[in-house]
């Protein structure tokens, strides 16, 4: 049994994809403390070779999930951040006009010699010619994220950072890649990725994302975590900080989500609080210390309002 | 397990989880990865799978835990707790077990072999299609026809059989109990089944119908109902917000706009390369909303302030205003407070007053008519019922002058305007739209249509 035990690990040392719990064990490592859902959304969309969608309010570790699974999985990771207005040619590519201008300039000047030697028409045409296809080449082409993504042959970890700022347009546009892992160049033919990206598309549910997207995706929703996940995390986080300030952070930060805020505290509040309270080598809460620091983790003025004459009460109820 | 596979996709669809059948698909290769011995990752794959949104998440957990938990089947009294009583009758019993041996349901009932009348009980299910289960009066009818399918006809028999002779009153009365025991079982299988197909299409059915409902019926909404309209509402409000309310400039590629590109040039000595293309610029609405909270809107005033109010939240630019005698702006009580809470405020501040439309126009005209120009549409929502005052024309015809659209929504049907007190028909010569507006769905469907004529498609 042990012996059988140990091998498994050992395989599972030499790849975190073999299973779910290696994962975990893989993602803990580099600094993520995923629960078994993640983990599990991780290994499916390795074998299924399909992209995450990651939901879930802002400062869950959405983000975050996708720059660990690239330390994990030791790929360099391409970025895209969506806005309105990003269209294909920020996202996919761009012919360098500017250089193709240039070039044109300089070999202006030579076409003269160029042609010259030609003999007949025909050939200074085939010539003319052979110059044309020069400028809607590889060196002319500007890859953006998509592309490089796709050009990567040992593969990478694609990050298309909140999808739902995007337009739909370009959620139409991003199906193709998703689904095929190619995109279609009019001028050079289909580029192909010869190792599927490891993509992962983040939402924050500005808007709803269209039912194509969300079909060709696998869905993960990361909700806030539990008090002990969440101490967890802290700790993974912020390794200097006492175990028992965690304890009592964490209860508290539990606590104010309970409230009616207009933005409740999420994990990264949590881990800059807590790396606050290290700076001012506080080892426990008191009234006076949450009221100073409080900014760090309301971010309205509405909420600080709200809460700052709970806190003393807020704080009791940990106590319980 | 692929049956199995199917059937879980129908009750998750039930529950309103929409799955396609390429989803489908991903879930059995998920399963094909994951197997089936490990519950835990069993559940995860198929919900990364299949449901696709938060709301769908908690819908998949509730189904999953309804269609494939199980409570063991109670174990009916088994031979051996009853072998001291049995002793006396052993002769009988053995004359009686004979006709037993012959049903496999017999024997499991008095063995009290839970885990395979369970396994029984599933077959029959299948074989009695309980599944197609729609309606919750189907209940007792599909109960007796899994248990006709488990064959407990058999069972009655041998029970009939045994009470006629004495020895076997014993093993009547085990099977008898054991029987019992089984119909209630099956009671509690027919339900989950229900629950699990049924329950859904009830809901849905119940929205339907109240998107449909008059919105000023005697008595108003109903307060069962007033939780689920407000949702509804509210899902209305977002969906349009989702549809018109972003993208305000749309790149149009393959338009040079050659002036901005030959301005840009300058800075390289007339040699363009920076290119400039046409940008096609779309409004986003400016809206402004009178709303009526008279006596005599009572009944609609409610639901017209919550769809004012959910509106509010998604549209940027509404101005919100609020009139039975003399008209207030809105938008403050609107922005500050909770749904029910708004409402209430607005009709504590200003409603179930006379209604007076001339005096509410003199206050809009005086106080809030730079509100208005031609981008402007002008959403008035009331019966124009204005108890004999002067209507004030003139005031409807500059605000008409000024603002892009009026269109007026009516609670009240054609035939009533103009009616009595109600000078509908003369404020209508100014209106660009105005129509009868009674259910959610009528008002989806203007407030769309408002909405769309800023975004040229």
């Amino acid at each position: 049994m042990t012996i059988s035990t140990s091998t498994a690990r050992s395989a599972a040392a030499a790849s975190p994809l073999a299973s779910v719990d290696s994962l975990i064990d893989g993602l803990a490592s580099v600094g993520y403390i995923a629960s078994r859902r993640i983990a599990t959304a991780l290994y499916m969309a390795a074998n299924l070779q399909k992209p995450i969608l990651v939901e879930g309010s802002a400062g869950v570790g959405k983000t975050e999930l996708a720059l660990s699974s690239a330390r994990l999985l030791g790929l360099p990771l391409i970025r895209m951040q969506c806005y309105e207005g990003l269209d294909e040619s920020k996202a996919l590519y761009e012919w360098k006009y500017g250089k193709q201008l240039l070039y044109t300039q300089i070999l202006k000047d030579r076409l003269g010699d160029t042609l010259a030697e030609a003999q007949t028409m025909d050939q200074a045409m085939e010539r003319l010619h052979g110059m044309g296809d020069l400028f809607f080449s590889e060196p002319f082409l500007e890859p953006r994220p998509l592309m490089r993504a796709l050009k990567e042959d040992d593969g990478c970890v694609l990050l298309i950072d909140e999808i739902d700022k995007s337009d739909e347009a370009f959620e139409a546009f991003l199906l193709e890649v998703l689904s095929a892992y190619q995109v279609s160049i009019p001028e050079l033919g289909v580029v192909t990725a010869k190792t599927p990206p490891f993509v992962f598309l983040t939402s924050n549910n500005v808007r709803d994302l269209g039912d194509a997207l969300k079909r060709r995706c696998l869905h993960l929703h990361i909700p806030l975590p539990d008090a002990a996940l969440e101490q967890r995390i802290v700790a993974t986080r912020v390794p200097d900080i006492e175990a028992t300030l965690t304890k009592e952070l964490v209860a508290f930060v539990q606590s104010l989500r309970t409230l009616d805020l207009r933005k409740a505290p999420s994990i990264s509040e949590t881990v800059d609080w807590a790396r606050a309270l290290v700076l001012l080598h506080a080892s426990s809460l008191d009234p006076a210390l949450v009221k100073d620091t409080l900014n760090v983790i309301l971010k309205f003025e509405q909420d600080i309002v709200a809460v700052e004459p709970q806190i003393v009460e807020l704080l009791a109820r940990r106590g319980q | 397990m692929q049956h199995t596979l199917e059937e879980f996709i129908r009750a998750l669809r039930a529950a309103d989880v929409r799955v396609s059948p390429a989803e489908a698909i991903d879930a059995a290769r998920a399963l094909a990865v994951t197997g089936y011995a490990d519950r835990e990752l069993f559940k995860d794959a198929l919900c990364v799978t299949l449901a696709k949104s938060p709301d769908e998440v908690a819908r998949f957990d509730a189904v999953f835990e309804t269609f494939f938990t199980r409570d063991p089947l109670s174990p009916p009294p088994s031979a051996a707790q009853e072998g001291e009583r049995e002793e006396g009758g052993e002769a009988g019993e053995a004359q009686s077990s004979e006709a037993a041996q012959g049903s496999p349901l017999a024997q499991m009932l008095l063995s009290g072999d839970a885990a395979g009348l369970a396994q029984s009980m599933e077959e029959a299910a299948e074989r009695a299609g309980v599944s197609e289960i729609r309606l919750s009066t189907q209940r007792s009818r599909m109960t007796r026809r899994l248990l006709e399918a488990m064959g407990v006809a058999e069972i009655e028999q041998i029970i009939a059989q045994a009470r006629r002779q004495a020895e076997g009153r014993a093993l009547a009365e085990r099977l008898d109990q054991a029987r019992k025991g089984l119909v209630a079982e099956a009671q509690a299988y027919v339900e989950r089944q229900h629950s699990l197909y049924a329950a859904g299409s009830a809901r849905s059915l119940r929205e339907e119908m109240l998107a449909k409902k008059a919105l000023n019926a005697d008595g108003g909404i109903d307060p069962v109902d007033l939780a689920m309209m407000q949702t509804l509402v509210k899902r209305m409000a977002k969906r349009l917000a989702d549809r018109y309310s972003r993208r305000r400039h749309v790149a149009n590629k393959g338009h040079l706009d050659v002036r901005k590109t030959l301005r840009k040039s300058m800075a390289h000595g007339g040699v363009m390369f920076e290119l400039e293309w046409k940008l096609k610029k779309i409004e986003k609405p400016s809206i402004v909303a009178i709303c009526d909270v008279s006596k005599s809107v009572a009944a609609a005033a409610q639901f017209l302030l919550t769809f004012l109010y959910s509106l509010n939240e998604v549209v940027e630019r509404l101005d919100a205003f609020a009139f039975s005698g003399r008209l207030i702006s809105v938008n403050e009580i609107l922005d500050d407070h909770g749904v029910e809470a708004a409402i209430l405020k607005v009709l504590q501040t200003i409603g179930f007053q006379q209604t007076d439309y001339g005096r509410a126009l003199e206050d809009f005209c005086e106080q809030h008519l730079d509100r208005l120009d031609r981008h402007t549409t002008v959403i008035i929502l009331g019966d124009g019922r204005s108890n004999f005052a002067e209507p004030r024309l003139d005031l409807m015809k500059q605000i008409h002058d000024r603002s892009r659209s009026i269109i007026w929504l009516n609670p009240e049907p054609e035939s009533y305007w103009s009616q009595g007190d109600s000078v509908m028909h003369r404020y209508e010569r100014f209106c660009h739209v105005a129509k009868h507006c009674n259910t959610l769905a009528q008002l989806e469907r203007i407030v769309e249509d408002v909405l769309r004529t800023y975004v040229p498609h």
